[in-house]
């Protein structure tokens, strides 16, 4: 498949910003001038041909709009507490600095939101009008997210960090990762398909990443449960936008080839020792994916598997998730015994009431499962989750004749 | 990330029960001031999505579906109101954030620059799924 200039652009994006960062000392201007000559080259290649060399090309056109922002009084000014503490070697451009750019813009002191923009924008070489548009926020406010995110970056230094350091902010890198996977993943029903392409974006990241560290097994994981993931995306809606849940998909729609990848990643991985929660996440996913109707599913090992991510994480949301492997199980009492532990831990989270309400109604308690849905439909702030959960009460509820007005 | 809608009304607040049309003028000038610096923080913070004031209740109308064919249109707000939206600020960020934001809202300066305490109300907006679930 040939590579378009925008995905090449996209690609030669966190190597060209390695290379002018490291010649000016300046990040955050660097990530101008190379966003300026990513969007003259989106201009002018397709109409007069990609250059022979790329790469030279861009970071040609950054040097030269950085030259011209170094020259500008301001700069000066921001310049002088800005030089990073690593000394600049020289800008071989053969050298990839995807990893580098990537583990600066994922720096912990970042907030998630922060990080986020800075990651699709740096790393994936979008725009700020795309990355404004995926999240639903004026550009203004976007763009001035991520002057603000790289303020924040002065004096870091332009390199990757040292082995004690490393493992530590790998996590970081991967937690953005899989939230920007998520928030294309979950806006994915409900029709907000330009948002979608976070998830595709996601991926292209992870991809990145595992190719430059493919011993790394969490890397494998976090990929494989994209991927597995992302699988099921053509499944998950129903023809009106609906949510569609894992039980009553139509498995035929499920992406093969994705599946295969992905469940040929977690095997690699799983058999590198070192377990982590996203290869147990991954796990779970691909023994989703690998039952051919719901009621194949293995869902002992599906427990075993939240078992371990509970005690690797003590995420109460995982905790809950195994409260329906429990009950998958042994039946949905030990299920909803399990979710009485959880109270204090989510306050209030629809979550506790749907997978209540789904519980009590495997047990055939209609009414309690009705309670619970509408409470779970009362408490949501997902639209197309509150859809459904109000249609499972109504499927199960016998309608209230309206008498026509009056008070309410 | 989440979006956040703060509301505030018209009426009494916990420390001020005039209205703004009967302050002193470099009263009225610091709390409008005050207004626009906040929308300008939250800006540059990369949170506004959007601030708004709205037209005052003397331009309201209500419209009601009656079945006939003809919608009745009746001037004023919905008539059992008691609070009455005077803006918004819808911002992009955290819960946590959002109530932070929401109490500097609130602090808004009145007479002889006291903070007037006029209640905040914090609604989410509907979206997808929280990416924070797993």
């Amino acid at each position: 498949m040939s590579e378009t200039v925008e995905d090449l652009l996209r690609r030669c994006a966190p190597q060209v910003l390695g290379v002018v960062a490291r010649r000016f000392g300046d990040f955050a201007l660097a990530e101008d001038a190379v966003q300026e000559a990513l969007l003259a080259a989106a201009r002018h290649w397709p109409v007069d041909g990609v250059p022979d060399n790329p790469r030279g090309w861009l970071v040609q056109a950054a040097v030269r709009r950085m030259t011209d922002l170094v020259r500008s009084e301001a700069a000066r000014r921001r310049r002088e507490d800005e030089v990073f503490r690593e000394p600049a070697p020289g800008d071989a451009v053969d050298r990839d600095d995807t990893l580098v750019v990537l583990f600066l813009c994922c720096r912990p002191e970042l907030t998630p939101a922060s990080a986020i923009a800075l990651t699709l924008r740096a790393v994936g070489g979008l725009t700020t009008a795309e990355i404004a548009n995926a999240f639903l926020v004026p550009e203004a406010t976007m763009s001035q997210r991520i002057t603000r995110a790289k303020q924040k970056l002065r004096g870091a230094s332009f390199a990757l960090p040292g082995p004690d350091e490393f493992a530590a902010r790998l996590r970081s890198v991967l937690h953005v990762l899989y939230l920007i996977f998520n928030e294309g993943y979950t806006s994915s029903v409900g029709g907000a398909l330009h948002r979608t392409e976070l998830s595709g974006e996601a991926i292209r990241l992870t991809r990145a990443v595992h190719a430059r560290l493919p011993s790394d097994p969490e890397v494998a994981g976090l990929l494989a449960l994209m991927l597995l993931t992302d699988a099921r995306r053509p499944a998950r809606t129903g023809p009106d936008g609906e949510l569609v849940p894992l039980a009553e998909q139509d498995r035929s729609r499920w992406d093969r080839a994705l599946i295969v990848e992905g469940v040929g990643l977690i095997m690699g991985a799983l058999e590198r020792g070192a377990i982590g929660e996203y290869q147990l996440q991954a796990s779970i996913a691909a023994i989703h994916d690998d039952a051919a109707r719901a009621e194949d599913t293995d869902w002992p090992q599906i427990l075993g598997m939240y078992g371990l991510l509970e005690r690797m994480t003590g995420n109460p949301v995982v905790s809950l998730n195994r409260a329906v492997a429990v009950a998958m199980v042994h039946g949905p009492a030990e299920g909803l015994a399990v979710i009485d532990t959880l109270d204090d831990r989510l306050p209030g989270h629809y979550r506790l009431d749907a997978v209540r309400a789904h519980l009590h109604e495997m047990a055939g308690d209609v009414p309690r499962a009705v309670a619970h849905y509408r409470a779970a439909a009362a408490r949501t702030t997902s639209v197309p989750e509150q859809r459904y959960l109000i249609d499972k009460a109504a499927r199960l509820a016998p309608p209230v004749p309206s008498t026509g007005g009056g008070a309410p | 990330m989440a979006k956040f809608l703060l509301l505030m009304n018209y009426g009494p607040a916990a420390n001020c029960d005039v209205p703004m049309d009967q302050w002193a003028r470099e009263d009225i000038a610091a709390h409008i001031r005050f207004q626009q610096d906040l929308g300008k923080e939250l800006a540059e913070n990369g949170e506004l999505v959007d601030a708004q004031g709205l037209a005052g209740p003397e331009l309201a109308k209500t419209v009601t579906f009656t079945g006939s064919g003809t919608p009745v249109i009746t001037d004023g707000p919905f008539p059992e109101s008691k609070e009455l939206l005077a803006g918004y600020w819808l911002v992009d960020a955290t819960l946590e954030r959002a109530l932070e934001i929401a109490a500097q809202a609130s602090a808004a300066p009145g007479p002889n620059g006291v903070p007037i305490g006029q209640p905040i109300e914090v609604r989410e907006l509907m979206s997808a799924p929280a990416s924070t679930d797993l």
